[in-house]
């Protein structure tokens, strides 16, 4: 998407000759105050062939644990390779991952972590996408969320030296000084993705979120600002599609890998174990929207499956996920014929 | 006393207190002070600060990080992390699975572990729930009482301001969005334990301690003991609010202070809803409470363009106001002025304020005051019997007082308020 779009979005919202004003020259400070890397610091076209629909992978493995209950990370990467492979259509993972990086470009890991261990992004999962980025010739790779100790308590160890690994809590990185405003959200974005990263990886949990219905590529876009806390009204809707207008949000993200190994069907966002099922799998995406509509659907039907009442019937289905494909908005498609669900 | 007390010319919305901006002189004349709990100074008017800079103890200004331009800090200051902020939350119900719901305001937030409510500043640990602001004072200034406004509490005299971070609404007209909208770790705070906050009252010769700029809802805890630590120093309290709120924590509000200033944000559900993300139902019931309750109250109405000035809105809050609580509340109609959401809109033009002025007055209310325009004749207080002015009012400045003893200095009748 071409840099200028991103003003033209802006100055879309800005009201008035001094919002115009500090709209620039708050772009301005972003351009300059971040490290311009060698390559291409714009969103790069996968140019995945799907005739005119979103694809949604949808990769499992029902060996993902073996014998135990944990994550074997053998199986789980080449889950991982097989889902990317397939999303992009190449023979090769890596392959995959150079249709989506380009080396010298600083690649965030926006992860879900509010939930600590159990349910959040889970570690070795993201071990594994920062090797194959970095062999990809990723050498900053940046793992982010809202606050350090949320990132502590999910398990990952902000203290380890890991080569061309780097920790940020926005807590420690701050926020932009300027508003970004698109509908009924006005928002300040963490430094870490205007500032430090120059594309991003949406790294959601498949789950049950008691206000919003579910919390998937979407909602996850809660992590980038500074008062989530405003918008869990009305199911989340508009918010969640206003927050995910919001420039930087948009442009950066490049593709979603939405964790689903382990996913909760009711009770979240905090972790409960009695509502978890081991679903073994990934789902893969580059349109927010559609994997929020297919992951939707796989919650509903594991709550279908033991007897509970859909999300609609308890007054919490998630709204925001048509919003968000509407005319306003246009983050993506909810259409079912409009989407290629692709098992594999 | 000079024009520097007289914040007007800023420009900025008086419906909730506004954070007052520093001179770039006074800001020039900071130095480390040794306030309590590293307090850095406060934010004074040029006169008050130099009669201050000449006692042996005084920090100067500056106690106001969140003000426009500081932005957002990188990281936290070592005393976000102490646990002397965090307390018990008064006002709650634990749910089954470790949930908690709030029964601090209306909203009722229900809080899953680890996660906080709308205001941001309370969070479910375990299934117990904490207030995480209390004696986290982010922004502190010694104001006059008019700038609140409380035109009917101790003219003329000095209020102790202070406020944490957050909110338990998002008006999209806030003028002090950058504390309200945001959390306690996202504005750098100090340390003010009630006992200091009402010996700085009092070594500020403020005759209250006022609770404003933010809401003093989401910091209700330390509202509490900040009022019982300046009653037991001779310090007055005074609430300035948005007024959502339960009632049982209301009561007990009403029993620990002296005044609570409500800002009636408008006077239909729709504003509430669409502007406010609140509900007005309860901010009347609020006011009524107020009132049964015998604390003193006055209310603001920030009159904004398109949105809450229409004849019949004013003439519904005039007619509402005289039959709940009677005629003898003091009602601010005051100026919009372009801020956070809202910068589509002009600023409110003073026929606006008169045309609201004049419908309440015509409704019978006796006490109807035009806020934020500086030099305006209605900024003052006029006897309802004989008319006269009692009260002469220039922006913060009290320039002349005809009245003894709570009655009019002309024809003696007795003008309600809190006067001694």
């Amino acid at each position: 998407m071409p840099r200028h779009k991103e003003f033209v979005d802006r100055i879309a919202h800005a009201p008035n000759r001094r919002g115009f004003l500090r709209t620039l020259a708050a772009a301005a400070a972003t351009l300059g105050g971040r490290r311009l890397s060698a390559g291409v610091p714009v969103p790069v076209p996968l140019n995945v062939k799907t005739q005119g629909k979103s694809r949604v992978v949808i990769a499992r493995d029902a060996g993902l644990r073996g014998s135990g209950s944990s994550v074997d990370s053998g199986r789980l990467v080449k889950l991982l390779d097989r889902a990317m492979q397939s999303f992009c259509g190449c023979d090769s993972p890596l392959e995959a991952w150079t249709r989506l990086v380009r080396p010298g470009e600083v690649v965030g890991l926006k992860v879900n972590c509010l939930a600590g261990r159990g349910a959040s992004t889970s570690v070795q999962l993201v071990e594994l996408i920062s090797e194959r980025l970095q062999q990809a010739g990723i050498k900053d790779i940046v793992i982010w969320d809202r606050l350090n100790s949320d990132l502590e308590s999910a398990g990952f160890r902000l203290g380890s030296k890991q080569r061309g690994i780097r920790y940020i809590g926005n807590d420690s990185a701050g926020y932009e000084e300027q508003l970004s405003i698109y509908g009924s959200a006005g928002s300040l974005v963490s430094k870490t993705l205007t500032r430090t990263c120059d594309a991003v990886i949406n790294l959601p949990v498949l789950k049950d979120h008691g206000i919003a219905g579910v919390t998937l590529a979407l909602k996850n876009a809660f992590g980038a600002i500074h008062n989530p806390n405003k918008y869990h009204l009305s199911v989340g809707d508009p918010y969640i599609a206003d927050v995910n207008m919001l420039p930087p949000i948009r442009q950066k993200t490049r593709l979603t890998i939405c964790d689903g190994t382990t996913a909760q069907y009711e009770g979240g966002p905090s972790y409960m174990p009695q509502w978890s099922w081991p679903f073994n799998g990934l789902l893969v995406a580059q349109d927010p929207v559609a994997l929020d509509f297919v992951g939707w659907k796989l919650i509903e039907d594991e709550r279908a499956r033991r007897g509970m009442k859909s999300l609609e019937a308890l007054g919490r289905k998630p709204s925001y996920i048509a919003t968000a494909a509407d005319a306003r908005h246009r983050l993506g498609s909810n259409d079912p014929s409009l989407i290629e669900r692709m098992e594999v | 006393m000079g024009k520097d007390w007289v914040q007007y010319e800023d420009g900025r919305n008086a419906c909730c207190d506004s954070l007052p901006r520093m001179a770039s002189a006074e800001l020039s004349a900071v130095k480390p002070g040794v306030l309590p709990g590293g307090l850095a100074g406060l934010s004074l008017s040029r006169r008050k600060f130099l009669e201050a800079a000449a006692l042996p103890c005084l920090a100067s200004c500056a106690f106001a990080p969140a003000a426009r331009g500081a932005g957002f800090p990188a990281s936290p200051p070592a005393a976000e992390k102490d646990s002397r902020f965090i307390v018990e939350a008064k006002f709650y119900e634990k749910l089954p699975y470790r949930k908690i719901k709030c029964k601090l305001c209306p909203r009722e937030c229900v809080i899953d572990d680890r996660e906080r409510g709308y205001c941001g500043v309370r969070e479910n640990r375990g299934g117990k729930y904490y207030s995480l602001v209390h004696s986290r004072v982010c922004t502190a200034h010694v104001d006059p009482i008019e700038k609140k406004p409380l035109f009917h509490f101790r003219p003329g005299t000095l209020a102790f301001s202070v406020a944490t971070a957050g909110c338990n609404v998002n008006c999209k007209m806030c003028q002090n969005w950058e504390i309200s909208q945001v959390r306690p770790e996202q504005v750098p705070s100090n340390y003010l334990p009630p006992r200091d906050l009402a010996a700085l009252a009092r070594q500020y010769d403020c005759v209250s301690i006022a609770y404003t700029y933010s809401e003093p809802v989401i910091f209700y805890e330390y509202v509490q003991d900040g009022a019982e630590a300046g009653r037991a120093n001779g310090v007055r309290n005074v609430i300035i609010t948005g007024g959502y709120i339960q009632q049982e924590p209301l009561k007990e509000w009403c029993k620990a202070v002296d005044a609570i200033k409500v800002d009636l944000k408008a006077f239909s559900e729709k504003f509430y809803k669409e502007v406010v993300n609140g509900e007005l139902k309860p901010v009347l019931e609020t006011l009524v409470t107020i009132r049964e309750q015998g604390t003193w109250t006055e209310i603001v109405y920030l009159v904004i363009p398109t949105l809450n000035d229409g004849d019949q809105e004013f003439r519904a809050l005039a007619k509402w106001v005289k039959s709940n609580l009677g005629p003898d509340v003091p009602v601010h109609f005051t100026r919009f002025h372009p801020e956070y959401l809202l910068t589509n809109l002009p600023p409110t033009p003073i026929e606006s304020l008169e045309r609201a002025k004049g419908i309440a007055d015509a409704e019978g209310l006796h006490y109807v005051y035009i806020g934020n325009v500086p030099g305006h004749p209605a900024e003052s207080t006029y006897c309802p019997r004989c008319r006269r002015v009692i009260i002469e009012r220039l922006g913060y400045i009290i320039k002349q007082t005809h009245m003894k003893k709570g009655r009019c200095g002309y024809c003696q009748q007795v003008i309600p308020g809190v006067w001694a």
